[in-house]
């Protein structure tokens, strides 16, 4: 495990991606923010860290979760949808500002070279592959399939799509979005048959579907959770998870676990998303 | 400048008057990474029960104007897991530790109180009479001055010579009246106050913000709340109070105990930044400098009305 650090650092820079775009819950906005590198011992692509303002608004209370998209020599890269008013605090901040940061924090993607590995992204999910395939030393054995509802210019594909194979679609009705969700089957149940895994990232309900063609397929796979989080540190007990009866710890078996440091990367066969996500929250 | 903070006639020792508030720093391991725990005046950890308790439905938290609502419902591996698996890794030579109980009935109380205090590395009981008593239809023990009495009397006589916190809920009608009620019923601190009820829905989505749509609020929202409440507690009882509610600062710390709080817990705003509670422990001498108060304890419960 990574020890994390807190510690203040400076915003570079912080650029829209793509128009702002209409949605069913307002305007959504697509920003990647670039802070300078923190003096970080080593990291793993699928871990995120706790972000704010040094100068946040008096009405703020929490910071917010960002998965980490790049690390390089020089900067810290987060990509992040403006959602409600602590991202839209987030969207306004510019070079020279402070931010405290807290991170890495959790757990993290598995790397296997030799094996073919299936990245099944969806919308702002896309942000912790781009570190993922920077850091992979087989990039070749690599496939990504990107969903989303949005234009693809409101996304960092470019960069993506240089380092290795993917492919986009876009849905704009729920007839579109089932024929993604079928194709993300098909695709699973080919790397099942050819020894692969499969790793996925995006918004919960996106995941369960994953996580039930997994279970189904029997395909080694990883889900990076998305939960609502106050603290990040294991604190809080509000963003968490229930384990399944493969838990690696059969005392925790069938028992809840904190998302920020037992995840957010968990194998599927590891927890139990019904539990976590009846029905009627999957909609 | 001295800190330090006797309390029960030298029975907690403090270091300094400012404590983690439960359910808000874990069991104090979590915040290692962050900074030296011993150094907190005690930490008062996340809310226990008899037996492991999986906790409430998700959503649990949603952030709300200047504070947040929560409804975790206690989840914790239970007094057993916590004194076998949490107390050893604890530094409990170095800081007080003070569990907090949850029960639904004054038996569950007592036998939780039982475990707990017999745990070396147990420096004392905070009692959260917050929780639903289960023969009382779901009211909370401290909604009614005899049933949040014999909630602290079950706990004070299984807890031997450790002493018992009784801590309070805002959500009574009369607090003053509890406060007497549950230092007759030989608590020995009154921490005060727990969160405030609270709803906050989505109008996308139609739904509460909460998967058990009600929770406590906590965070600065309610300080003035929280400060009004030890303000009124203060005056009226001899034992101590722990002002809890909204501190985020080393100036909060001293408002509380300019309204009678012989120390405060610091409980939303270590969510906010894992530093807080170590930031306004390396403040709070540099204010009081600043501010000219060279003696706590005499600036404690100063407030000129």
């Amino acid at each position: 495990m990574i020890s994390p650090v807190r510690t203040e650092l400076t915003v570079t820079d912080n650029v829209p991606f793509g128009q702002p775009v209409s949605g069913p819950a307002g305007i959504y906005r697509f920003y990647a923010l670039t802070l300078e590198r923190p003096a970080w011992k080593s990291w793993r692509p699928g871990q995120f860290i706790m972000l704010r303002p040094v100068q946040d608004s008096e009405g703020t209370t929490w910071a917010r979760p960002l998965s980490i998209c790049r690390v390089t020599s020089q900067s810290l890269v987060l990509f992040f949808r403006v959602i409600g008013t602590g991202s839209d605090r987030l969207s306004r901040l510019k070079s020279g500002d402070k931010v405290i940061v807290w991170g890495p924090l959790g757990t993290s993607f598995d790397m296997r070279p030799d094996t073919p590995t299936l990245l099944l992204a969806r919308g702002v999910g896309i942000a912790p592959f781009a570190g993922y395939a920077d850091m992979h030393p087989a990039p070749a054995s690599l496939f990504m399939l990107f969903g989303h509802g949005l234009p693809s210019n409101n996304y960092p594909t470019d960069a993506m799509a240089a380092r290795m194979e993917m492919e986009n679609m876009r849905d704009r009705t729920p007839e579109e979005l089932e024929h993604f969700h079928s194709v993300v089957r098909e695709k699973m149940l080919e790397y099942k048959d050819h020894g692969g895994m499969c790793l996925a990232c995006g918004p919960m309900p996106f995941l369960k579907r994953v996580w039930e063609c997994a279970l189904e397929l029997d395909l080694p796979t990883q889900l990076s959770l998305e939960e609502r989080m106050a603290c990040g540190t294991g604190a809080c007990l509000g963003c968490t998870t229930v384990t399944s009866k493969h838990w690696p710890d059969p005392v925790r078996a069938g028992l809840p676990v904190q998302t920020c440091t037992s995840g957010p990367v968990f194998w599927a066969s590891d927890i139990d998303l019904h539990a976590v996500l009846p029905e009627e929250r999957s909609l | 400048m001295d800190l330090r903070v006797s309390l029960v006639d030298g029975r907690l020792e403090l270091k300094n008057p400012v404590l983690s508030a439960a359910g808000t720093f874990g069991s104090g391991l979590e915040y290692r990474p962050y900074g030296d725990i011993t150094q907190l005046g005690g930490i008062i950890t996340n809310g226990l029960t008899l037996r492991p308790c999986a906790g409430a439905p998700m959503p649990r938290v949603a952030e709300t104007p200047s504070g947040m609502l929560s409804a975790v419902g206690t989840q914790n591996d239970g007094a057993e897991h916590f004194v076998k698996n949490v107390l050893p890794e604890l530094p409990w030579q170095d800081v007080p530790v003070i569990p907090n109980l949850n029960a639904t009935n004054v038996d569950d109380f007592s036998a939780l109180a039982s475990v707990l205090a017999g745990a070396r590395g147990v420096a004392a009981l905070e009692v959260n009479l917050s929780c639903r008593n289960d023969h009382r239809s779901g009211q909370l023990f401290c909604q009614n001055p005899v049933t949040a009495a014999r909630a602290v009397n079950a706990v004070k006589r299984a807890a031997g010579s450790k002493p018992v916190i009784a801590k309070l809920s805002p959500q009574i009608m009369d607090i003053v009246e509890v406060a007497k009620a549950v230092e007759a019923a030989g608590a020995d601190i009154i921490s005060c106050m727990g969160t405030v009820q609270g709803m906050a829905v989505d109008v996308v989505t139609r739904r509460p913000m909460l998967g058990s749509v009600i929770g406590g609020l906590s965070g600065l929202a309610v300080k003035p709340l929280a400060l009004h409440c030890v303000w009124q507690i203060a005056r009226v009882v001899q034992v101590p109070v722990i002002g809890v509610g909204g501190v985020c600062s080393a100036r909060d710390v001293l408002e509380f105990m300019l309204a009678g709080a012989h120390a405060v817990a610091v409980g939303t705003a270590n969510f906010s930044d894992p530093d807080t509670i170590f930031r306004i422990i390396r403040e709070l001498p540099v204010l009081c400098e600043q501010l000219g108060i060279d003696d706590l304890q005499a600036f404690r419960g100063s407030l000129k009305t």
